[in-house]
């Protein structure tokens, strides 16, 4: 009986001794196992935490100053003195293990834009993060996994944690895409279609034509958002996409993995795409997910482009494609947070920035902030938003009266031009 | 390791942007954090909360960020246990990682409601609701949680574990 991608990647690295849990070559989905890790990361928020649980555990150096990875991004630049003291606190800990991938402002992005971006994690990587969206990197081919801080704080420590080797759904996506459908807009149906709970403590693997076809940072965006189906990991295959990606940005050796051909899994989903709209989720949960040109009259005031979900270049160009001369909807706040300075970089070298802004769209430095209701877009009671971002929680973006429309960016931007949400194309029929 | 307390009743999909909003995560002590424990759904919860109450909800508990605050304002504000019909993985790792008691079990969810007092023994993996009477049994942790469970959490599990290493 063959294996998953999964439990190749978890097998690989399977840390020998006596004291382990499963020792031998394979896993099969139940195990519990240790791993060692590849890269180990903590933000802002989490690494305070994750630091305060590793001088608890007495432990003088980290693992692997190369291999700890620390991101000032979610309150960063530090929106008010007690988020100052939380990056002090980071930066001053990386600084005392000689950390060699600490990021602060002004060499930051949004972690999960920035860490592929720099070529930090590779096909094949064990990666755990103090965050959530740390599965964005199973585009990769990697096996990626959020955790708490405290966690952390052990991997940082030993290079090691424990995994419960989890089942896989395969889900696989046929057809054509129709105009504007994107990633996002995949993910967003497959949520509305297996739910909030519908992947919890399993892998998915995203397969099928449609994904072969798909851009990096279109699997990005879906990798991202497997966690808001309660997914472990969200994995994709790695092809050419993949290794043209890497190539010239990884410089450590890798090994690619590959799913077998009979490989077991939990559950097979088939999703024709062709009948797929941009798709748009409704408050308060992502799987609460209807065709944005179904969503009624609902007027907007604010929307938000960017995030570890969708702050890429490519994601940037789409957005641009609507607003490039138009403009934002007078009752519209529209905030463009470009994902990593080298993003921001290229949007601005492109004309995409210079767009945004004719439109009466402010563009900021790269964070998380209104993503979570840190900063930068923090919304008040009655106030509604369209935002490329992964959650839309009661609260998520601000008051608890509040609520978050999630959508892609081509949804975001017309939205933004409309003034409620709405297909792109009905803003592009305006003209 | 035998509880007994009152119960607070949540349903399905219990984020971890409720249990402690992100406005407060620029801070990371638990008495700080306690103080906003629960807002999102319930902002009379962290005044009224007593020292030994049980959260009982629904399926997918702590669904949403990785943020341990979560947990840690829960544990704090004086939660003795939590029970749901199931939990989101990175809370229930987060849980038993800095030694909250969790138990899983749809059927004791579906037949208490808030104020019930409920007695949990975490050895024995049962839970009993006094007003009705009923015992419920759940399925042991792998011994593997327990050690950590045992121990008080994987920071004293692990320092045992390196101390014995050496």
């Amino acid at each position: 009986m063959g294996h998953t991608l999964t439990e190749k990647i978890i097998a690989a690295h399977l840390v020998q001794g006596e004291e382990n849990v499963a020792s031998s070559a394979e896993v099969w989905p139940g195990d519990l196992v240790e791993v060692a890790v590849d890269i180990v990361l903590a933000n802002d928020i989490t690494a305070p935490i994750a630091i305060r649980e590793f001088e608890t555990l007495g432990v003088e150096r980290v693992f692997d100053r190369d291999r700890v990875v620390m991101v000032a991004d979610h309150f960063a630049p530090n929106k008010d003195i007690k988020s100052a003291e939380q990056c002090l606190a980071m930066r001053q800990f990386a600084r005392a293990q000689g950390l060699r991938h600490h990021f602060d402002v002004g060499r930051m992005g949004i972690e999960h834009v920035l860490l592929p971006e720099q070529g930090l994690v590779a096909p094949g990587d064990i990666v755990v993060g103090a965050d959530s969206h740390t599965c964005t990197y199973g585009a990769l081919g990697a096996f990626a996994t959020g955790m708490g801080s405290t966690d952390i704080a052990v991997a940082m420590a030993t290079g090691c944690v424990w995994l419960c080797v989890p089942e896989t759904i395969r889900v696989v996506y046929h057809g054509r895409l129709r105009p504007w459908v994107g990633g996002k807009d995949l993910i967003l149906y497959t949520i509305g279609h297996i739910g909030v709970s519908g992947a919890l403590y399993k892998a998915i693997e995203f397969a099928g034509p449609v994904i072969d076809d798909l851009s990096m940072a279109g699997r990005f965006t879906m990798a991202n958002m497997a966690i808001e189906a309660g997914g472990k990991a969200g994995l994709f295959a790695v092809d050419d996409r993949t290794l043209a990606y890497v190539d010239g940005r990884v410089s450590r050796p890798y090994h690619v993995y590959q799913a077998d051909t009979d490989a077991t899994y939990a559950q097979l989903i088939e999703i024709d795409v062709s009948q797929i709209e941009p798709q748009v989720a409704l408050p308060h949960l992502p799987e609460n997910v209807c065709p944005a040109s179904q969503a009624g009259e609902v007027q907007i005031d604010q929307v938000v482009i960017g995030s570890c979900t969708n702050g890429r270049l490519e994601d940037l160009r789409v957005a641009a494609e609507l607003l490039r001369g138009r403009r934002v909807h007078p009752d519209v706040r529209c905030i463009v947070i470009p994902g990593s300075q080298q993003v921001y970089l290229e949007a601005l070298r492109e004309g995409l920035i210079e767009a945004f802004i004719e439109a009466g769209a402010v563009v900021s430095t790269p964070t998380c902030g209104p993503c979570l209701g840190g900063h930068m877009g923090v919304l008040a009671a009655g106030e509604r938003a369209v935002s490329t971002t992964n959650r839309n929680f009661r609260g998520r973006m601000g008051h608890p009266e509040s609520e978050v429309y999630l959508a892609g960016p081509a949804v975001a931007a017309a939205s933004a031009v409309a003034g409620h949400i709405a297909s792109p194309e009905e803003v592009q029929q305006c003209n | 390791m035998q509880l007994t307390g009152r119960v607070w009743k949540y349903g399905d999909n219990v984020d971890t942007d409720v249990i402690i909003p992100a406005r407060y995560l620029n801070v990371s002590t638990p008495e700080e954090l306690a103080r906003h424990c629960m807002e999102g759904i319930d902002p009379d919860f962290a005044s009224a909360v007593q020292r030994g109450d049980i959260i009982v909800a629904g399926e997918n508990f702590g669904c949403g960020s990785s943020r341990e605050h979560a947990p840690l304002a829960i544990k704090e504000s004086g939660i003795a246990c939590v029970v749901a019909k199931s939990f989101a993985r990175i809370f229930y790792r987060n849980a038993i990682n800095i030694g909250l008691p969790i138990l899983a079990c749809a059927q004791a969810v579906e037949e208490t409601e808030k104020g019930d007092q409920l007695t949990v023994d975490l050895r024995a993996g049962t839970i009993t609701n006094l007003r009705t009477g009923r015992t419920y049994q759940t399925p042991p942790f792998p011994a593997f949680v327990m050690g950590i469970i045992q121990a008080g959490g994987l920071i004293p599990y692990t320092r045992e574990r390196m101390a014995n290493d050496q």
